[in-house]
């Protein structure tokens, strides 16, 4: 039933008129593939819902923000230790693989992919929402690995980069129309509060402000 | 390694890292009419490019890429809980965040700016006499630091001169002046600047801690409250509560650092010469290993070369300090087993745990605002401050809210209240709830030394340069994790004060091995600390090593054991008063001057 409650949900979704907050800014990706793309796209969808609370994942280019991460040097692992020899340990003593961003995203989409088609028959931007939320929540805990990488490696970098993508200023790509600010409350670069230190639990009354002078 | 290597021209003082320690260092040196060479493995920075507003102010870039901090591509270290575990390299940054580049960590700290207390300084006696030797558990190495807060006290007052120190003091010459923290010993004078306003959370913690009965006071801060100009003729503005200090080079110019403190001036003294990107590789040492002769270091163009020296000042971040002279042979390497030899002796961390609370809806706590140093504390648990007799442990936490402003991808990721999802539409509401109507609380606790916690070498993983990386062996222990948990349950009691909607405490847990993958705190210490016993310090109170005279060493290396406090205000007040003993005795009759 649950299965069929997400199908059902789903439907509205796709069903929206065209300018709906959830669709992102059109962009042609230029680190994923068409596959990997619809992954994300699906993914970002899940992990950040547009709802009541205000705008989604989607409607903030967080795929976009994300393909352009992977352009920078810290997706090659450029600010990582990358050194050999990669031994595994404790979780608690940490990251030990040899791979970077990039390489946790190509094989982090292909294993859920992977999952997606041997449980139900189709890659994972296929699938109901409902059943997209049971394979994330199974990378999340752990329940999945992709060759010698632990699904919650590949999670947990994903959802990183959504938080990154939903919160960072636009200048990176995501965050549109400042929705992930406004949606939490935070002013973004307006970094003056001489006048409001002493305003005892006051509301705000600004707006965001980005680093190019955007306001929302 | 030094056959090859370019000799350049000799200089009387070379001095390692570019950081606090590294300028105070400097402008003492020069000022005493030495030539000093100051080595830098970082970039070239400046509050003017590093910190303009409104670029400098990227959260993405400052905290999450790290663009202020070390390379850990190049270097880095390996850690393990035990020394029966094969440590692991720590890849990526997360439990602490060294610094790099000209300013160090000072460019990218807070501000929060401490006196060390004065039973802190002399702990080890301090619980002998209140509760007897027995009263120290088995296998911790509990120490002094063979200085006392009346020796330092001039060098206190004269850092937070330097560094434009906002507070509010307790006790000048004996007298009660003000609403300073009552538990702090006596000043030779105020502070130079008046406290900072209280945020409001710090506002309803500072009404709450009263209420209970404790005794709150405004956390000094190196952020200027006032526009200010220190004993050095810098000059800096006054703090508009931006929110950007942890991981920024502050834009307003008024969180202290070297780089708007000293360097500026420093840079146009003819006898200084400061070269950044710079990796130091080893301290060269003569035939006999009982003198410093330079240092060898990688230029920026990948040249290997040997700067002479009649002098070499250590002023790297605390683990690097102890790793150079590990690499380069000076003092006796520790030894966990017989609990014998110095480097690497008493390593040292902080036991930090936050606490949230949230009010009512009605109220928004506007988590945005904040100067990195600012806020209120109690000491009421902190050091000798309280009985420890029935508690049974040995250390204490200030507590306090240090709001330093919260942005919006560290509050996306730290998320909603526990049992919270991490993601979706129920994370969603968690999160916008928790950051509009909470605020947080820290335990920010000491931590003991205990024998088998050291640094060494390790036996596997090379850095960029071909050496051995450092090794840590370190894990939380009994002791400390119930401090913390005692201190924490007071937190519990302020919270219910404050009309707190939601509480929940954060605590150690017993079995739980420290855990890399989370932030903790940077305020690393120990390994190659000072005190008035060879057998048990790396370096002697006035901060020399004890076995390579022309060799002195200042950082958070030299605490033997972990303060409640941040360490930073400890450091320069110890390069101050080495630089005191140097000018004064070790340049004209060189020598130890200790032993």
């Amino acid at each position: 039933m649950q299965g069929l409650a997400g199908v059902t949900a789903c439907s509205t979704v796709l069903a929206s008129p065209p300018g709906h907050t959830s669709r992102p800014t059109p962009y042609a990706p230029r680190f994923f593939t068409p596959a990997e793309w619809a992954f994300l796209i699906a993914a970002c969808d899940r992990l950040i819902p547009a709802d009541e609370n205000g705008p989604g994942a989607l409607a903030l280019d967080v795929p976009r923000f994300i393909d352009m991460q992977m352009g920078t040097p810290y997706a090659s692992g450029a600010q990582w230790y990358m050194q050999g020899p990669f031994v595994q340990g404790p979780d608690n003593l940490g990251y030990q693989l040899p791979y970077a961003p990039r390489d946790l995203y190509r094989r982090g989409i292909a294993g859920m992919n992977a999952h997606a088609a041997t449980r139900h028959g189709r890659p994972f931007a296929g699938l109901a929402p409902a059943l997209q939320d049971d394979l994330l929540h199974g990378a999340e805990n752990g329940s999945m690995i992709f060759g010698d990488m632990p699904s919650t490696v590949f999670f947990d970098q994903l959802l990183a980069n959504v938080m990154e993508g939903a919160f960072s200023d636009p200048v990176h790509g995501g965050n549109t129309g400042l929705g992930g600010w406004t949606m939490l409350g935070f002013p973004g670069a307006r970094a003056d509060f001489m006048d409001w230190v002493d305003r005892y639990g006051a509301h705000y009354p600004l707006g965001s402000v980005s680093i190019s002078g955007e306001t929302a | 390694m030094s056959d090859d290597a370019r000799r350049l021209h000799p200089v009387d003082v070379v001095i390692v890292g570019g950081g606090w320690a590294g300028s105070i260092m400097a402008k003492e040196m020069t000022e005493a009419g030495r030539s000093v060479v100051m080595l830098e493995r970082g970039p070239y920075r400046s509050t003017a490019a590093d910190g303009a507003y409104p670029a400098s102010i990227d959260e993405l870039e400052a905290n999450f890429r790290y663009k202020l901090f070390q390379d850990l591509s190049k270097n880095t270290v390996t850690i393990r809980n035990n020394s029966q575990q094969t440590a692991l390299p720590y890849r990526r940054m997360a439990a602490f965040l060294p610094g790099e580049g000209v300013g160090g960590a000072g460019l990218h700290w807070s501000g929060v700016h401490f006196r060390m207390p004065p039973d802190d300084l002399r702990l080890r006696t301090r619980v002998i006499e209140k509760y007897g030797a027995k009263f120290i558990p088995e296998g911790m190495n509990l120490q002094d630091y063979g200085v006392s807060y009346e020796e330092l006290e001039p060098f206190f007052d004269k850092a937070e001169k330097v560094f434009g120190t906002s507070g509010e003091a307790y006790m000048v010459k004996g007298q009660v002046v003000g609403k300073g923290n009552v538990f702090s010993p006596s000043r030779s004078d105020h502070f130079p600047l008046p406290a900072l306003k209280d945020v409001y959370t710090a506002h309803l913690f500072r009404k709450a801690a009263e209420e209970v009965g404790f005794h709150p006071y405004s956390l000094p801060a190196a952020n200027a409250s006032r526009q200010y100009i220190n004993p050095y003729g810098a000059q800096m503005g006054p703090c508009n509560f931006c929110g950007y200090c942890s991981g920024y080079a502050c834009y307003m110019y008024s969180k202290a650092s070297p780089n708007v403190n000293i360097l500026p001036v420093l840079r146009r003294h003819p006898l200084f010469e400061l070269r950044a990107g710079c990796h130091v590789l080893k301290v060269e040492l003569d035939a006999d290993g009982r003198r410093a002769t330079g240092v060898t270091y990688t230029d920026p163009d990948g040249r290997v070369v040997t700067q002479p020296a009649e002098m070499v000042i250590l002023t790297a971040f605390q683990f690097h300090n102890v790793r150079l002279m590990l690499l380069s042979g000076i003092g006796r390497p520790y030894d966990p087993v017989h609990n014998e030899g110095v480097v690497g002796r008493n390593f040292v961390y902080q036991n930090v745990t936050t606490s949230n609370v949230w009010l009512d809806r009605s109220i928004d706590t506007n988590q945005y605002i904040g100067a990195g140093g600012g806020g209120v504390a109690f000491d009421d648990f902190n050091s000798e401050n309280f009985d420890h007799g029935p508690l049974g442990f040995v250390g204490g936490s200030p507590v306090w809210v240090n709001q330093a402003g919260v942005k919006a991808i560290a509050a996306a990721r730290s998320g909603g209240p526990p049992g919270t999802p991490r993601w979706g539409s129920a994370w969603k509401a968690g999160v916008i709830d928790t950051y509009r109507h909470s605020l947080r609380i820290d335990a920010h606790g000491a931590n003991m030394a205990y024998r088998d916690v050291y640094l060494d070498l390790d036996p596997t993983w090379k850095d960029a340069y071909g050496q051995p990386l450092l090794r840590m062996t370190f894990d939380w222990k009994d002791n400390d994790i119930r401090m913390n948990r005692y201190v924490v349950d007071r937190i519990g009691d302020v919270a219910k004060a404050m009309g707190a909607r939601r509480v929940n405490l954060t605590k150690r847990e017993f079995g739980k091995p420290f855990d890399t993958r989370q932030y903790q705190t940077t305020h690393l210490g120990g390994g190659a600390v000072m005190g008035n016993d060879p057998g048990t310090s790396a370096l002697n109170r006035y901060l020399q090593s004890w076995d390579v005279h022309n060799v002195f060493v200042i950082g958070a290396n030299a605490f033997p054991q972990g303060t409640g406090y941040n360490p930073t205000g400890m450091v320069a007040a110890l390069a101050y008063w080495a630089a005191h003993h140097i000018r004064t005795t070790y340049l004209s009759h060189p020598g130890p001057l200790a032993g």
